[in-house]
């Protein structure tokens, strides 16, 4: 291709054509202007006037060279320039381009695509065959080329992975490889270990060129809660910049709608790889976090999903008296707040508040009796709670669960409990047995020291023994639990303090608490404690940082959960066990990645790389401008320039650089002229191409009506932009609303206030049949409430049986649209409307209404295509096909209303109208 | 729907001006109050002048009974003598005429015709009788004659560049109106205009123009056309020429206004971009002027 500097050319022989261009010199010197031929009736006293000097005409030098300038750009552009020439010798080898196709590649991984896709046009072009391999979603039998539009339709459907390849997939596919072919490697950017094995094995069968977009790979830490805060980290793979981020931690609201929670900003300082922030979330809301992520990042490694680690459960802890002042040690919960007061809530209080704030634990130390609340707690119980009793005096003197099991107890208890080993009796203090493989506490050591010299005696029960979780070395129960519905009732038959037994001063305590899931855990379960276990996914991350409902996968055994490694057969996400969740997340505490790293002799190229430009168009348009220029000119020269001309000339120039407002100014009249000319139906323009159309479709078919059976006779219906159009040629707007609609901007609600408040009438279209009432929880509802907010709107009620809109021109009493029997509401009639004497109707309003709101989706009811057909079905059989015609007849009535105001309503006075009349 | 939009509005649009010189030129005639001109002395007429004693040679039918019976003596009822003026109009219909310099503007023809058939309509209101030279016949009263006036206006049927005045159906010792732009040969209207003057005729020239003409606004290489394409006349510099070509033009009207001196006639210059009600009141004035 013939170059010149950055410039090539597609057809270089006609640049020849330059060398005419001094021919044209000549030639254009040589014409003179062509003379204007002009009729005019005092030629006759022209005749025989001769001019004084009779020199021809010449074209000035720089009409010449203008003309030149014209001339050479044409025949620059048609030699075809060029800007960045792509020279590269093409191969005829097949193309094997390869993805990585990791959460890395999701933030841009449309322009990927995209890149891949030029590629393969490329490839295309060049006759070459072609390969798409995503390393993630390896083919099982090597490489297959096909021709490169084959492969371009199989691009659509690839999807990056929430997880990179595993090395021995890599390695194993890069074995399969043979033939040779030239390769484009898109990569993620991010160091992989088997990254540098397969680029070997693909430059052993020919080039490799890199393509990387250079955009920051940044990944979040799971939260840690530490010190009452919750701690959120990020990292990125290099440094550079300062990086401005948002993140979110999402939850679901008391409501169960999924919101943000709450929002903290991070920073990467230049330099930095990683950064920091402190989230301090109350309990109640830090709770209710289920994941954080990085704001407007579309990665699975910017999401960190939360499990019970950073869940901190409530628990609260009552016991009978504390009237013995100042024995601290002695109170049968400080133990238990010792144990606990580090990963749970602890909450204070009586057992009526208590259970208003829902607790996950409810511990109650030495109670005997909640008779007052013994309903509400199993219910609490029933719904998933925890109750925990411990044993004590009290409860031993009590005659509770004696000869019937109480409904808040595991067992029946025998009367007095007993003591052992203690001044007054036999025996040796007891030891714990070590805990049995169905019991929690199953794996647990069991500390010598740890004696029980009093405990609360089970009476022997059949269901004694399935009950007992754990138990003294004589075999008497020492813990025993009972599910009640979702919840259990546990209850230790020792004190909670260290009256009765040692067990609170051991470290087996919290571990038993914990192990009950009294108190928060932190750390990821050990890989004993996972083995054999199956976790089942609750809710999965795809690799664009979305969370999908896990819907019927198949559960992971406990031991890949506890490597924690992500891949083909963990897939991040949080997966559910039997008494808690864990999160996979693509990032862990302690993952590193890296930057990738290419060696020096591997092309490595942007997203973009240096496009072909051609420069054909603006060498043309230079040309259309020198010769436009050439046309205001010679006419001038010509003195063909006048008045008018010279105006329209200059107008016609000034509109090939700038876009004349007078256009618009016409465009805004010649609007007026066609809205004035006839009644017109008009809808507002909501952004939905769909409700716009139906919207367009009903009020023609309204308009059909109309013009039918009443002496309305309306033009075709228009389509109104609130911010661009003058809204009073129209009496009457119909506004569906639907949710994305934008909010007009201040000045469009100026002038629909001002149309409103000078006669028009809007009707408020939700759609939704109201199906919650008027704006309470629909969606659509919601949105009407919003746009309507700053509307000068009075105060509405349902349409009343009087109203004059049930009688304009046919007599309705409800006002079905596609949906029917939602409300219609309509302003309000003033507060001192009577009945007057003798009067079918009140005296209403003295004007149209404002505003009508509904949401019976009138427009698809009326809505006819271009040939008269009904759009949309409504109802079923003849039943619909009047509540149809009951629809039009609304249609009707309402825009009888709209024109007449309240004519019908002053219709009650005829009679005396009349009977004065005949007087 | 209407399939039709505006249908209506367009209707009554077409109708309103259905004649329209005709009344354009009523219009236009409507700002001229009339004023009477009887004979003042007896004659024949419609108006009643006196009654006087039955003289040897009266016609017994023209005894007046009634004003007779109230005394003995026989009255006959005389009338004013109403002697209707007949004015001939000619309206130069040459290509020339058809010229307007702006397609808002009246070209020189239908200014000139509007003003023709406004003075005729004054003046039939007036009792006189109107005529056409291009009709070709003898001057005649009544709306009837309006009517036929304002169809021949209507057409524009002259080949030649440059019109002639027509002295047909011109009445001896009646009047004369010439509406034209003047500017072809001299010599026809010299010619006409003394023939008229050797009949008795006097009348009225009006040199109807466009604005062009008097301002002759062109600059460039340009070749000027007659408007039936006849003449032309080619130069470099058009701009050049303008001061000839006012000096000529106003050797011509200085020529007119002295043949019209000459014969008696009178003289004005009329251009489209006037009130046509200015030359209307002036022509009228005129003719008024003669009775």
């Amino acid at each position: 291709m013939f170059a010149i500097g950055p410039i090539a050319f597609t057809a270089p022989a006609l640049l020849l054509g330059l060398l005419a261009l001094p021919v044209l010199w000549f030639l254009l010197r040589a014409v003179p202007p062509a003379p204007i031929r002009r009729r005019f009736p005092g030629v006759v006293l022209l005749l025989g006037l001769e001019d004084e000097e009779n020199e021809a005409d010449k074209t000035p030098w720089w009409l010449l060279l203008l003309r030149m300038l014209a001339i050479a750009a044409l025949i620059i552009a048609f030699a075809g320039p060029v800007l960045n020439a792509d020279d590269e010798v093409a191969s005829s080898d097949p193309l094997l381009v390869v993805m990585d196709g990791t959460w890395a590649d999701a933030r841009d991984w449309s322009r990927r695509v995209d890149r891949v896709d030029g590629l393969l046009a490329e490839a295309g072009r060049a006759g070459r065959t072609a390969s798409v391999v995503v390393l993630t979603d390896l083919p099982p039998d090597g490489v297959t080329f096909q021709a490169a539009a084959q492969t371009r339709q199989r691009l659509a459907a690839l999807e990056p992975e929430p997880f990179g390849p595993t090395q021995d997939d890599v390695n194993a596919w890069a074995g399969t490889l043979d033939g040779s072919f030239e390769t484009a490697w898109v990569s993620d950017g991010v160091a992989w270990p088997w990254r540098d094995d397969l680029l070997s094995a693909l430059e052993a069968r020919g080039a490799v060129r890199v393509f990387e977009t250079g955009q920051p790979i940044i990944g979040l830490r799971p939260a840690v809660f530490e010190d009452g805060v919750i701690r959120v980290s990020a990292f990125r793979l290099a440094a550079g910049l300062p990086y401005d981020m948002t993140v979110n931690a999402h939850g679901l609201d008391p409501a169960g709608i999924p919101r943000t929670l709450s929002t903290a900003r991070m920073v990467f300082a230049p330099s930095e790889t990683t950064s920091e922030v402190e989230i301090a979330l109350p309990p109640e809301l830090r709770n209710r976090v289920t994941r954080f992520e990085i704001a407007g990042l579309r990665s699975a490694a910017a999401v960190s999903l939360t499990d019970d680690a950073l869940r901190r459960r409530e628990v609260a802890l009552i016991s009978a008296t504390d009237d013995r002042e100042g024995l601290a040690l002695l109170t049968p919960t400080h133990y238990l707040e010792q144990a606990l007061t580090e990963s749970a809530d602890l909450i204070d209080g009586t057992l009526s508040d208590v259970l208003l704030a829902n607790p996950d634990v409810i511990v109650l130390a030495d109670v005997a009796s909640v008779e007052s609340e013994a309903d509400a707690l199993l219910e609490w119980v029933q719904n998933g709670g925890l109750l925990v009793r411990f044993a004590g005096p009290r409860l031993a003197a009590s005659d509770i669960s004696r000869t019937e099991q109480d409904p808040l107890l595991p067992v029946r208890l025998r009367a007095g409990g007993r003591s052992v080993g203690g001044a007054m009796s036999w025996g040796e203090p007891k030891a714990l047995r070590p805990f049995g493989a169905d019991s929690p506490f199953f794996g647990l050591t069991v500390p010598e020291e740890v004696t029980v010299t009093a405990q609360v005696m089970a009476q022997p029960d059949p269901t004694l023994s399935e009950r007992t979780i754990a138990s003294l070395s004589d075999g008497t129960p020492l813990v025993t639990r009972k599910r009640e519905g979702a919840g259990q009732i546990v209850l230790f038959h020792v004190t909670a303090n260290a009256e009765w037994a040692s067990l609170p001063l051991s470290v087996l305590y919290v571990q038993m608490l914990d192990r009950l899931a009294i108190s928060s855990r932190s750390a990821l379960p050990s890989v004993e404690d996972l083995t054999g276990t199956v976790w089942l996914p609750d809710e999965v991350l795809d690799a664009f940082g979305t969370v999908e409902d896990a819907g019927l996968q198949t559960g992971v055994p406990g031991e890949t959960l506890a490597e924690a490694a992500v891949g083909p057969e963990l897939r991040p996400g949080l997966y559910a066990g039997e008494e808690r969740r864990i999160a996979i997340n693509v990032v862990g505490p302690e993952t590193a990645f890296l930057a990738a790293q290419w060696p020096a002799n591997v092309p490595v190229e942007g997203m973009q790389g240096v496009e072909e430009q051609s420069l054909k168009s603006w060498f043309l348009n230079a040309a259309i401008i020198a010769l436009l220029i050439d046309v205001v000119a010679s006419l001038w020269l010509g003195g063909r320039l006048s008045g008018f001309a010279r105006r329209a000339a200059v107008g016609l120039l000034a509109a090939t650089f700038v876009a004349a407002p007078e256009v618009q100014a016409q465009t805004q009249e010649r609007f007026a002229v066609a809205a004035t000319n006839e009644v017109l139906l008009a809808h507002v323009i909501t952004g939905d191409a769909q409700v716009d159309r139906v919207a367009d479709a009903g009020l023609r078919g309204l308009s059909e009506v109309l013009f039918r059976r009443t002496s309305i006779e309306p033009a075709e219906p228009v389509a109104v932009d609130l911010e661009m159009d003058e809204l009073s040629f129209f009496p009457f707007l119909y506004w569906p609303v639907t949710e994305d609609q934008p909010l007009p901007s201040s000045e469009a609600y100026a002038k629909l206030n001002r149309y409103l408040r000078s006669g028009g009438m809007i009707l408020f279209d939700t759609r939704d049949a109201n199906v919650a009432g008027l704006g309470t929880t629909s969606v659509l509802g919601r949105k009407l409430q919003q746009l309507a907010r700053p509307l000068d709107i009075p105060p509405l009620e349902p349409v009343p049986s009087d109203h004059v809109l049930t009688r304009t021109f046919y007599l309705l009493q409800d006002f079905p649209g596609r949906h029917a029997g939602a409300d219609v509401w309509v302003e309000a009639a003033p507060a001192d409307a009577e009945l007057a004497d003798g009067m079918p109707f009140r005296n209403l309003n003295d004007n149209v209404t404002p505003v009508v709101i509904g949401g019976n989706d009138w427009a698809s009811a009326w809505a006819t295509d271009a040939q008269g057909n009904r759009m949309f079905p409504v109802g079923r059989g003849f039943a619909g096909e009047r509540q149809r015609e009951l629809s039009y007849r609304f249609g009707v009535n309402l825009i009888m209303h709209v024109l007449t105001g309240n004519y019908k309503s002053d219709q009650v006075h005829v009679p005396a109208l009349l009977d004065r009349l005949g007087q | 729907m209407n399939a039709f939009p505006g249908l209506r509005r367009n209707a009554e649009e077409l109708a309103a001006p259905l004649p329209p010189l005709l009344a354009a030129a009523e219009h236009l005639a409507m700002t001229v109050l009339l004023g009477a001109h009887g004979r003042r002395r007896s004659g024949i007429g419609d108006e009643f002048w006196q009654y006087r004693p039955v003289q040897i040679g009266d016609e017994a039918r023209n005894i007046d009974w009634r004003r007779s019976g109230r005394s003995d003596a026989h009255f006959v009822r005389e009338k004013e003598w109403q002697a209707a003026q007949s004015v001939m109009f000619w309206v130069d219909h040459a290509h020339s005429m058809s010229f307007s310099s702006d397609k808002n503007r009246d070209s020189k023809a239908r200014r000139a015709a509007i003003l023709a058939l406004a003075a005729s309509v004054l003046l039939i209101r007036g009792g006189e009788r109107v005529g056409l030279a291009r009709m070709g016949t003898q001057p005649r009263s009544g709306e009837l004659q309006l009517i036929r006036m304002a169809e021949t206006l209507g057409f524009e049927t002259e080949d030649d560049d440059y019109g002639a005045p027509d002295l047909r159906g011109l009445l001896a010792h009646g009047r004369a109106v010439f509406l034209s732009d003047f500017l072809g040969d001299i010599e026809p209207i010299s010619a006409a205009l003394t023939e008229a003057a050797d009949r008795g005729v006097k009348g009225v020239l009006l040199q109807v123009l466009d604005p062009q003409e008097e301002a002759f606004p062109f600059d460039g290489r340009t070749i000027f056309e007659s408007m039936g394409g006849g003449l032309r006349h080619e130069t470099q510099k058009a701009g050049d020429l303008r001061d000839r070509y006012l000096e000529r033009l106003a050797e011509r009207k200085a020529a007119l206004s002295d043949l019209a001196r000459a014969t008696g006639w009178q003289y004005s210059v009329h251009r489209t971009d006037a009130s046509d009600q200015s030359a209307l009141l002036w022509l009228y004035g005129a003719l008024e002027h003669d009775h």
